[in-house]
């Protein structure tokens, strides 16, 4: 692979598990087959940009468990990282403890060494200024079981750039204070097909805990526990699919559809986990519990207001 | 007609058109999907045809369940002539190294895979939906004895082209994919495009899809 690279560019020196750029996603194409992708964690997503004032919907990079280790050559450029993560940032003669939700600048030579997100899976690394990146049906998010989107549609990989075609002015280095809050209880929306399963079925989905399991990825989020009973039919006539949706195929675990989602699928729906609860649902790690409690639309809909509001307030907090 | 309309989750209208899966009750949904998608209403953000439902996900930033459901109840569907169909060929290759599942379906079906081929190529097949992966065709119906079910554990890495079979309907993986349909040959045709921006599938719901089968020979030397 030719590497072109321009004047202001990161050298990737360590990709990191599932690193990709990602921004809001691309919509109107579930019917050809393409799921909307973009940031998982949206609340995060938005505030890196931000912190380091970009366009809020500007890509930023995603990166889950351990991130890249990345080195910087040109002038100087602002960054921000936001989640719960532990990095560090690699000066001259010096290292220093990385904050989230704090942007600093950047100067040529210096390292950016994104070593885990803690008891959480995703986070976001913001740039001051443009990314050279492809967009494909104007979004570069990146899903790479398509290959689609910026990066010729693949994660990150050791010794790639990230060119800067273009730097923020902007260099003024910015504080949240914030704190991911942590929840177990992810609330749910009955779903199509919720009476396929008996009523033991219900009561252990609606009542007892699961564990989420090693299978979980952008695509999806296996879940383990007490199985639940399905008496109607294991199958439904293949039909469309959206994010949050949970099936329940022939084993009795539930799986909830992510970002990266198949756009059809023939599994029952037992529920829908509501808009405003996907932000945090997507950052439990394996091995975390989550337990599945029913609200109706109503509250469904108030409390995706209410987030909203919260992510706006967080958002005019960084001025 | 739509049936009825459901919510799935807080932003998506479940319209159910029926239970029977057949053509006039897909070319239904997907004139509605068509007149939708003319209508160009800012707050959708997906529709998603299928068999017989269509699944519309909206933004709840701009729209509620309530409004949009109304909103579709209110529409003028049309039936006029966007509904021609197109035809499309597509050549399939299917040498042993293709046919990863072809003797299991003998024994299946209990039939001779000259039969099988003989049905499978003679056979006109309609577009119902595309999707799980990109561009991915569900072309349907088999006859009666050519309905085999899925394979017991499916396959990690189906080959990209492979042209496989379950129940009453025949696919493309336009993609390596996982997957459990049975697999009877491989088509050289590109059916995804993605560097087309806008339709990057070749075939649609709604299209006729004719296979043609060719030799190896042919099949090494295919060029789009």
């Amino acid at each position: 692979m030719k590497i072109i690279m321009s004047k202001n560019y990161f050298q990737v020196i360590r990709a990191g598990i599932n690193t990709t750029f990602q921004d809001e996603g691309r919509k109107n194409l579930y019917h050809v087959g393409i799921p909307f992708s973009g940031a998982m964690d949206k609340r995060n997503y938005l505030l890196s940009n931000k912190l380091v004032g970009n366009k809020i919907n500007s890509p930023s990079l995603e990166f889950a468990y351990q991130g890249p280790l990345l080195k910087y050559f040109g002038n100087k450029i602002n960054i921000a990282i936001t989640g719960d993560v532990n990095f560090k940032i690699k000066k001259k003669d010096i290292t220093i403890d990385g904050n989230c939700y704090q942007s600093l600048n950047l100067e040529n030579g210096d390292e950016v060494d994104i070593l885990s997100t803690n008891k959480s899976v995703y986070g976001y690394l913001a740039i001051g200024g443009q990314i050279d990146l492809k967009y494909q049906w104007s979004s570069c998010s990146t899903n790479t079981k398509a290959i689609i989107g910026a990066n010729d549609g693949k994660k990150f990989e050791n010794e790639q750039v990230i060119n800067i075609s273009k730097l923020n002015n902007y260099l003024v280095e910015k504080k949240l204070n914030y704190l991911n809050t942590k929840i177990e209880n992810i609330r749910i929306i009955k779903g199509t097909n919720f009476d396929y399963f008996s009523d033991k079925g219900k009561k252990i989905f609606l009542e007892k805990e699961f564990i989420v399991s090693k299978l979980t990825d952008r695509m999806g989020m296996r879940l383990e526990g007490p199985k639940i009973e399905n008496i109607i039919d294991t199958n439904i006539k293949s039909e469309g699919l959206i994010k949050g949706v949970i099936q329940v195929p022939a084993d009795g675990n539930p799986i909830v559809m992510l970002s990266d989602h198949g756009t059809i699928g023939g599994y029952p729906k037992i529920g829908v986990v509501i808009s405003a609860d996907y932000d945090k649902l997507v950052q439990l790690s394996p091995g975390s519990k989550i337990k599945f409690k029913q609200v109706d639309l109503s509250s469904a809909e108030n409390l995706f207001k209410l987030y909203d509001l919260e992510t706006q307030n967080l958002i005019s907090q960084i001025e | 007609m739509i049936k009825n309309i459901l919510n799935l989750g807080d932003a998506a209208l479940y319209c159910d058109f029926g239970k029977e899966v057949n053509r006039e009750t897909n070319t239904q949904v997907i004139r509605y999907f068509k007149s939708i998608q003319r209508e160009n209403i800012t707050s959708i953000n997906n529709l998603s045809p299928s068999y017989n439902k269509l699944i519309i996900s909206f933004d709840l930033k701009k729209t509620n369940f309530k409004d949009l459901k109304k909103i579709i109840e209110n529409l003028n569907i049309t039936n006029e002539d966007d509904l021609k169909n197109k035809q499309i060929e597509v050549p399939v290759c299917c040498d042993e190294n293709f046919a990863l599942d072809i003797v299991r379906l003998e024994k299946k079906l209990n039939l001779k895979r000259e039969k099988i081929y003989e049905n499978f190529f003679s056979k006109e097949f309609f577009c119902y939906m595309t999707g799980f992966i990109a561009g991915m065709p569900f072309l349907g119906d088999l006859s009666e004895n050519m309905r085999a079910k899925r394979l017991e554990t499916p396959r990690v890495k189906v080959p990209k082209g492979s042209v496989a079979l379950t129940e009453q309907f025949a696919n493309i993986y336009t993609f390596e994919s996982p997957g459990g349909w049975n697999v009877i040959g491989n088509s050289p045709l590109r059916i995804f495009d993605n560097s087309k921006e806008t339709n990057p599938n070749l075939i649609n719901p709604g299209d006729i899809v004719l296979f043609k089968e060719i030799s190896k020979k042919q099949y090494e030397n295919y060029n789009e």
